[in-house]
């Protein structure tokens, strides 16, 4: 190349030049994009609060892209593609009980900070606690005393790296914790192990003693059933992602990597707990990847992306039999609990 | 401090004496490299901050798929560095081997706009990460070669300074830019694919083509041949290197030791990061300096005592906010004791038609035993606990210094090849 030292300074001056005029022009256009979505009232038809509070509902993140992001909503659970209540708190991951809520946070900022959050029945804080990484599920016990959290902690930048999940158990209250739940035993198929690399995440609740849970170890999932008196972690069964166990306590459904190898495709799973005996339902979603809640003993909910519109997610009812289909519920929803 | 742009290639002989004594500036190589991993940090590390969040909250991938992408980041680039060093070698190309390097890494990020799923973000990142690995050792040797061989210390702790600044400012961008624009991530994958390709089109247009064969005074050296590497001279510092690596477990760890203090809370944890890296960019120069004086693997191998004092001071029985910075401070100071400052060795321990394989082997070995270090002290931190696991590796380690140590005078004193 026979070009000149200063053309070469005028060349890249020029390249810097038109960069950061075409990065320049995105984010201004993003950003009015943005904005105007964020001004925009939503789709769904709003009812006052009270109107919702007193009833058997769903309560659930709204994620339609207008001036209600993120903001904790309910339905009716008898009309819920209808008119729906904002709570006014905003939450990443809820879960709703009769007597409060629990509520974990992303606080975006310079220094990015997590925080789990306990609501009354009224919305108001209880407490909260800081959480160590990017929530990703939330449990209350069906008593609405013991708060079940995951989170994502990742490693970060060139230096570090790793990965791990921490799931932690707290008093509703914030006056207890058991703290991370990788510090308690772990019994494999009768064996107690002390694997290096254990990672546990969705805590499920069947009473203030005794929950279910998902532990990886050694390359492979496992349902685990945890006491919190003995601070012991006991597998079930292998095979197990993200459980949720039934109102009447009789079933967990999970998710199952129905193709084992290089790619991940879950799909929901109905075990009975007595038999041990497992049900694919085989028509419903491929690729799920939300910690399923019961709608009533034989009917699940569950969230899913839409492919098409980034952010936004919608929650789908699927009957506990074979050949069931997914029914679209609650359109613009994510992390729904039931509230009876 | 002060960094200076001279026109003058630095391989000129006739520099006078006065002029040495009088610290010549920083050559023009070493500041354009800079600035060119400046820019690329920007863009690697501003993805980085938002990419855990942007995998969750957009893409929808779980623990262990997300697990998978952080696994490959590892590993890849380590082989694919002394692919890149050999390449640099055979061709007497280094700049562009780096340009490739730069190039794959740059056309990565426009790969991310598109990418949907955990299959395609993982081809993405391990794409990312083998430009890493191609472009290192290459323009590792552009800063050795460039550099006259006393001030080879100041030269890479310039280098690593402007590199550090980019790592730090990258997050700062992308997080003042998803607070401008919430939710958007787009905006921050764009931005990051225009410093990219600023730093590559800076590299290509103005990054002066360093051959340190074509450049070499007297008989023109001969091709390069693996053998090369079992240098007598190179040897001992890979030894000495791979032996310290050894015991040189991730800042995960020390950062995972500061946390366990009850009155260290999590939300903390981003600031380990971004304190460390402070360190390290204040103290990359003056440190690099001093290695000059007293010896570069003096430095290189006395620095690990930093490291030591990261290892108990992350442990104290009394945690304070002294104690943490302290860990961070001595943290910082082992990176700018050493990241650089094995570079500089390396690359003058091995025959000049060798130069960019050089390096790439003393980076590789120290990188693949810190991933079997930080593998062997997961098992180590489980079995004794945090605070017993720490002291034992910080006692080992003196060990490994002690020993290191009767090999310092061989290095410093072996015979340099010529800049």
């Amino acid at each position: 190349m026979n070009v000149g030292p200063r053309a070469r300074v005028l060349v890249f001056v020029a390249i810097v030049v038109a960069l950061v005029a075409t990065a320049g022009v995105y984010v201004l256009a993003q950003g009015r994009e943005v904005r105007a979505q964020r001004d925009a009232e939503p789709e769904a038809v709003r009812t006052p609060v009270a109107e919702v509070v007193d009833g058997p509902r769903i309560v659930f993140r709204h994620t339609g892209l207008d001036n209600e992001l993120g903001v904790v909503a309910m339905v009716p659970l008898d009309d819920p593609g209808g008119a729906r209540a904002f709570t006014g708190v905003s939450c990443d991951r809820v879960a709703a009980g009769p007597d409060g809520a629990s509520c974990l946070t992303i606080d975006r900022g310079v220094v990015t900070t997590y925080e789990a959050h306990s609501y009354d029945a009224d919305w108001q804080e209880v407490d909260s606690s800081p959480l160590p990484g990017i929530p990703s599920r939330t449990r209350l016990s069906p008593d609405g005393t013991l708060v079940g959290t995951t989170s994502f902690v990742s490693g970060h930048s060139y230096m570090t790296a790793g990965f791990s999940t921490a799931t932690e158990i707290h008093a509703f209250d914030g006056s207890r914790t058991w703290g991370n739940l990788e510090k308690f035993d772990l019994v494999i198929e009768g064996t107690q192990v002390r694997p290096t690399d254990r990672n546990i995440w969705g805590v499920t609740f069947v009473d203030d003693e005794t929950f279910y849970a998902t532990v990886a170890e050694g390359g492979r999932t496992w349902l685990v059933e945890g006491d919190l008196t003995e601070r012991t972690l006991t597998s079930v069964s292998a095979d197990a992602e993200c459980p949720a166990v039934s109102p009447d306590g009789s079933q967990v459904a999970f998710k199952v990597d129905v193709d084992p190898g290089r790619k991940v495709v879950w799909q929901i799973t109905v075990q009975d707990l007595a038999t041990g005996e497992r049900t694919l339902l085989e028509q419903g979603p491929r690729g799920v990847d939300d910690q399923v809640e019961w709608l009533d003993d034989d009917t699940l909910l569950y969230g899913m992306p839409r492919a098409d519109e980034p952010g936004v997610t919608d929650v789908w009812s699927l009957d506990t039999t074979a050949d069931a289909a997914p029914q679209l519920l609650v359109e613009q929803a994510w992390s729904a609990t039931v509230v009876r | 401090m002060y960094i200076s742009v001279r026109d003058r290639p630095t391989t000129d002989r006739a520099l006078a004496p006065a002029d040495r004594a009088a610290r010549p500036p920083v050559g023009r190589v070493v500041v354009v490299l800079g600035v060119v991993s400046m820019l690329t940090d920007i863009s690697s590390e501003s993805v980085a901050a938002i990419l855990p969040l942007y995998l969750t909250a957009v893409v929808g991938l779980t623990p262990v798929a997300y697990g998978l992408i952080d696994g490959l980041y590892q590993g890849v680039s380590a082989l694919v560095r002394l692919g890149g060093g050999w390449l640099a070698d055979a061709a007497d190309r280094p700049k562009w081997v780096a340009f490739l390097g730069y190039g794959v890494s740059a056309i990565a990020r426009v790969f991310l706009l598109f990418a949907t799923g955990a299959a395609g973000i993982a081809a993405v990142v391990t794409a990312d990460r083998i430009g890493k690995g191609i472009r290192t050792a290459p323009r590792d040797s552009m800063i050795s070669t460039s550099t006259p061989t006393e001030h080879l210390g100041r030269a890479f702790g310039v280098h690593r300074m402007l590199d550090t600044i980019g790592a730090a400012l990258g997050p700062l961008i992308a997080f003042g830019l998803l607070w401008a624009v919430p939710d958007d991530y787009t905006v921050v994958m764009v931005v990051s694919l225009a410093f990219a390709l600023a730093g590559v089109a800076l590299l290509g247009l103005l990054g002066p083509d360093v051959r340190v064969k074509r450049e070499h005074v007297g008989p023109t050296p001969p091709p390069f041949r693996w053998r090369d590497l079992g240098d007598r001279r190179l040897r001992p510092l890979l030894a000495v290197a791979g032996a310290l690596g050894l015991l040189t477990v991730g800042d995960g760890f020390i950062y995972l030791a500061l946390l366990d203090h009850a009155d260290v809370t999590v939300t903390w944890f981003p600031l380990f990061y971004v304190g460390t890296n402070v360190a390290y960019l204040a103290l990359a120069v003056p440190v690099g300096r001093l290695a000059d004086r007293v010896g570069r693997a003096r430095v290189l191998v006395l620095g690990h005592l930093a490291l030591v004092g990261a290892y108990l001071c992350s442990v104290l029985p009394t945690s304070t906010v002294a104690a943490t910075v302290g860990t961070l401070v001595l943290l910082g100071s082992f990176y700018a004791a050493t990241d650089g400052v094995i570079a500089a060795v390396a690359g003058r321990l091995v025959p000049v038609q060798a130069r960019s394989s050089g390096i790439a082997a003393a980076q590789t070995v120290v990188a693949l035993a810190r991933m079997l270090a930080s593998a062997g002290f997961g098992l180590l931190w489980l079995l004794l606990g945090p605070a017993t696991a720490m002291v034992s590796v910080a006692a080992l380690l003196v060990l490994a210094i002690l020993l290191a140590a009767t090999r310092v005078g061989r290095l410093d004193g072996a015979v340099t090849t010529a800049a």
